[in-house]
């Protein structure tokens, strides 16, 4: 049974990512990356982040993906990209792709030599049961609020500062408006 | 049933996780679309996340996944940067390629 929710799950990541990738359409892309995001929420559950992968569909499918749509229908580029000019020429995309499966061949590697030195332990990961079914937010809670409670304030600032220059940017300042 | 005997392990993720990391490093590559070159970007940042949850459960650490949930503000907070400045670059002219963002030199 997990092996199944890996393997569709898997599926389900590989062919959005492609999908992202390979549409030349913005809107089917931003639909792939949909398929993506929900494969790595159902992972999440298959990990017993219970939470994150509820955060993830919330904020990253609902929030992060309709920022998106919203900007490719505002600016009217829902068009098909032309996709053949490249600005290297010829050679671009081979080389992309043999630095793409370079970085795979070295990522895999990598995992697969070090797989024996996951030795540390730490003090667990609480699973949901009937029980005690907010385990691993309770958890999370306390890692937030309790350890990392400074970088907490921090982010707050941090969308702040992101929203404020947003406006700023996006504004329309009078002088450039246009006489209507 | 043999199939059901295999669990996947630790080891399936992080490779699964790499191949999500490549795919969105060819489409940063690739593409000269700048929202298409963002989503790549998140693909990425969904890779790492998904490797540190896997090794969350591995080293039975919450900290993994307290980490995943400040890259999922940091995201939220860059992709809204960044479709501001894509939205205002591409007030001035219509179409727009990677290319044209030399525009922004100084």
């Amino acid at each position: 049974m997990e092996l199944f929710v890996f393997v569709c799950a898997a599926i389900m990541i590989l062919v959005g990512a492609l999908g992202v990738v390979l549409r030349s359409n913005p809107v089917h892309a931003a639909l792939s990356m949909i398929l993506t995001l929900f494969g790595v929420a159902v992972l999440f559950v298959a990990r017993e982040a219970n939470f994150l992968a509820a955060v993830q569909v919330i904020v990253y499918a609902g929030a992060i993906v309709v920022l998106f749509l919203f900007v490719i229908m505002l600016l009217g580029v829902d068009r098909a990209e032309d996709l053949r000019t490249e600005p290297l020429g010829n050679i671009q995309r081979p080389l992309a792709l043999v630095l793409g499966v370079g970085m795979f061949a070295v990522l895999t590697t990598a995992v697969v030599r070090s797989r024996d030195s996951l030795r540390f332990k730490g003090e667990g990961v609480a699973t949901a049961t009937l029980e005690d079914a907010d385990g691993n937010i309770r958890q999370i809670a306390r890692s937030i609020f309790g350890d990392y409670v400074v970088a907490f304030e921090l982010t707050s600032v941090l969308l702040i500062v992101a929203v404020v220059g947003t406006v700023v940017l996006a504004r329309r300042r009078k002088s450039e408006r246009t006489p209507s | 049933m043999i199939a059901a005997a295999v669990v996947p392990t630790t080891t399936w993720y992080l490779v699964l996780a790499a191949g999500l990391f490549a795919i969105g490093m060819i489409g940063v590559l690739v593409r000269r679309n700048p929202l298409i070159m963002f989503m790549c970007i998140e693909l990425m940042l969904n890779a790492v996340n998904l490797t540190f949850v896997a090794l969350a459960t591995e080293l039975a650490d919450i900290n993994g996944q307290t980490a995943v949930f400040f890259v999922l503000v940091v995201a939220a907070a860059e992709v809204v940067v960044g479709l501001g400045i894509i939205v205002s670059i591409m007030r001035r002219r219509q179409q727009v390629s990677a290319d044209d963002l030399a525009a922004l030199k100084g």
